[in-house]
């Protein structure tokens, strides 16, 4: 990794007040990502992963969330950084797409002109040349007819064409940090090839470093350079796409990427299902969270491990690394 | 659009015919309501009575009855009043409409300008002190009945404290039109505008609230403010203007019934002869053609009603407009 962290996340917690009393969505987590890296965050559902996109953006406003932690943004604290200090970063400099397009946008007011009032918010810039760019952004994210399409109102769109329209809305200052949440679950294939490529290609004409969520390891397969494994509010593995895929460590990641079949090849399938149900988080077991479900737990599981590894890759497991390397040998992990 | 509003116009027919008929078939159903004895006078003859029904037209059947009652209420414009006799119906009710044009409209502005005030600032700072302050105040507005506010307005302006500075430019109650003395005009008017209001305002104030709150709560809003917008913008350009729909519909049906006659009571106690004091007297003294004459004016203007608040949801909500 170069030196200089884009972001530096240190030990982001966040916790809702409910009737089960506080429950942790987040547990502490923590990570760098560089300029012009792309790290693909996976997990199950509820592992937390919204919650901490969400909390990178400072976008928890429930009265009932309580955020801890540290997220340095090109050296900036945003963890409790006034509205109007946030407001110059958000939308400008860190953007995001959110999970599902069908709600993402005011439904009173057409595609362009929520993206000429975010463009208007960080630039000195005439309304018309605002708009002229709306409208650029709207074509360059494959959409025909974009002139159009930017004075049509969201109903009016189809679920592919909201998703590239709120895309078109994040990369509208060129952001240096774009978090995107599962941006391409709702649409087609075709659709999903052409928003990987877009994102791509984000990277690589402007620099700037993507943190995607996805449901599908192929999407990780095809465009990710580091990849972190959440389970139940925590990242129980991370290294870089190829330690992933081909050794991967953690039992919860052998799960996962068992299924898979190698980086090159045909299009892998979704995250393959692993036994069991994924903890209540109100009620997560002592120590590793995966402990009920895991076939290899034992006695020394009952602390919490943490995460430990060479390399930059890490894997947060009470297993030797000797005794991994035999149970992969085994082939045991890829049952 | 044209075929819309052609639509619209059948509709309107429509509503005002069935309305009419409908008052006008309750009217015979009412046992006393005998019109001849009425206009006859109390101690009449038989003959006379013969006479009167004659001359009324009141021993046709009824669908002739009604025939001929709408033809001299909208094409002669002659019909006259069964109570004052020579009291022509139409002039009467054209000139009630005026003050109660008067005294909705200036109350209108009233509880929509407070009625966003108190929403806006009670939803943004939703759990404070402020929020809960004007949450009791507007359920106090709303729990006041008009006719009390009213005539404690009146004890206060009218008669306990008219005589000092802060009273003493308060007029006698009544009307002033607007032509002649616009001054004199709001004078007039500005203490109804108010008590009337105050319920509205209230009322207004609290659904606003409400559906701002929940407004705030959509997933758009998050994208709003993820883009840095700031959290005035967020709040009334994507959380207020899509809230807006909702209680323009409001509004609009609000309007049409008060115009329609519904401020009846505001208009009793401040002794303005509007269109409600109008049928009030009527429903009174029997009335049937003034009963008609106002039953018809006031579908009329619920419908209108509803048909600006059908232009203005098209204009606020793009998917309504698709809608159609
Ligand atoms: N307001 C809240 N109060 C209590 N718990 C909450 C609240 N919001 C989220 N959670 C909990 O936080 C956990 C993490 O949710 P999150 O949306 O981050 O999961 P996710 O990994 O994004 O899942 P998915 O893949 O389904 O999107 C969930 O278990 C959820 O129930
Ligand atoms: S720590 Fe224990 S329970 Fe957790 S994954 Fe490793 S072996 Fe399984
Ligand atoms: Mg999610």
């Amino acid at each position: 990794m170069p030196a200089e962290p884009l972001l530096e996340v240190s030990g982001l917690t966040v916790s809702f007040r409910t009737e089960d009393g506080l429950v942790e969505a987040v547990r502490g987590i923590s990570f760098a990502i560089a300029p012009g890296e792309i790290m693909g965050l996976v997990g199950e559902s509820g592992s937390g992963k919204s919650q901490t996109l969400l909390a990178l953006m400072g976008l928890i406003t429930s009265p009932n969330a309580v955020l801890s932690g540290s997220v340095r943004f090109r050296g900036q604290e945003l963890v409790g950084l006034g509205r109007r200090a946030l407001d110059r970063i958000r939308g400008r400099d860190m953007a995001m797409i959110f999970q599902d397009p069908m709600t993402a946008l005011t439904p009173v007011h057409t595609v362009g002109a929520q993206i000429v009032e975010q463009i208007r918010a960080h630039e000195r810039i005439s309304p018309r040349a605002a708009r002229a760019r709306a409208v650029e952004l709207i074509s360059a994210v494959g959409i025909p007819a974009p002139a159009d399409v930017a004075g049509r109102y969201p109903h009016q769109l189809s679920g592919g064409m909201r998703q590239r329209a709120v895309i078109a809305m994040a990369l509208s200052c060129n952001p240096a940090l774009l978090i995107a949440d599962e941006p391409t679950t709702a649409l087609d294939v075709t659709v999903q090839a052409q928003i990987l490529e877009l994102i791509g290609r984000l990277r690589d004409e402007f620099g700037s470093a993507v943190i995607l969520v996805t449901h599908d390891l192929g999407v990780v397969a095809e465009i990710a350079d580091t990849v972190r494994v959440m389970y139940a509010g925590k990242v129980v593995e991370e290294g870089s796409k190829r330690d992933l895929f081909t050794a991967p460590q953690h039992p919860y990641a052998w799960g996962l990427f068992a299924s898979i079949p190698p980086l090159e090849g045909a299009r892998p399938a979704r995250l393959s299902a692993i036994p069991g149900t994924p903890p209540r988080l109100s009620a997560l077991p002592a120590g590793c969270a995966f402990r009920p479900r895991c076939a290899h737990a034992h006695a020394a599981c009952a602390a919490m491990p943490a995460l430990t590894g060479e390399g930059g890759h890490r894997a947060a497991c009470v297993l030797s690394p000797a005794r991994r390397a035999e149970l992969l040998a085994a082939g045991e992990a890829r049952s | 659009m044209l075929f819309a509003l052609l639509a619209r116009l059948g509709q309107m027919v429509l509503v005002m015919f069935g309305i009419s008929v409908v008052a006008f078939l309750i009217f015979f159903a009412t046992p006393g309501a005998d019109p001849s004895a009425r206009i006859a006078g109390r101690n009449a003859s038989q003959e006379t009575l013969q006479q009167v029904r004659h001359d009324f037209g009141l021993d046709r059947p009824l669908p002739v009855q009604y025939a001929l009652m709408m033809k001299r209420l909208f094409v002669t414009r002659d019909l006259t009043s069964f109570v004052n006799r020579g009291q022509k119906v139409i002039p009467t009710v054209m000139n009630a409409i005026p003050i109660t044009l008067s005294l909705v409209c200036g109350a209108a502005v009233l509880w929509v300008l407070g009625g966003l005030v108190v929403g806006v600032v009670a939803g943004a700072t939703r759990g404070s002190y402020v929020d809960r302050g004007l949450m009791m105040l507007g359920l106090a507005g709303i729990s006041m009945p008009v006719f009390w506010l009213g005539e404690v307005a009146n004890l206060v302006t009218q008669s306990r404290w008219h005589d000092t500075w802060a009273f003493s430019w308060v007029p006698a109650l009544g009307y002033v039109p607007l032509s002649v003395d616009p001054w004199g005009w709001f004078k007039a008017l500005v203490i109804p505008w108010t008590v009337l209001a105050t319920l509205y305002v209230g009322l207004y104030g609290r659904v606003l609230r409400a559906s701002l709150i929940e407004m705030m709560q959509e997933d758009f809003i998050r994208t709003a403010r993820a883009k840095g917008i700031g959290e005035t913008r967020v709040l009334l350009h994507h959380g207020l203007r899509t809230s807006l729909v909702a209680f323009v519909t409001m509004f609009g049906l609000d309007f049409g019934a008060l115009v329609g006659g519904g401020a009846l009571l505001t208009e009793v106690v401040f002794g303005l002869q509007g269109v409600g004091k109008l049928t009030y007297d009527a429903l009174q003294t029997l009335d049937l053609p003034m009963i008609l004459a106002t039953v018809i004016y006031a579908s009329f203007f619920v419908v209108m009603a509803n048909f600006v608040v059908d232009i203005l949801h098209a204009i606020l909500d793009p998917r309504a407009r698709d809608a159609r």
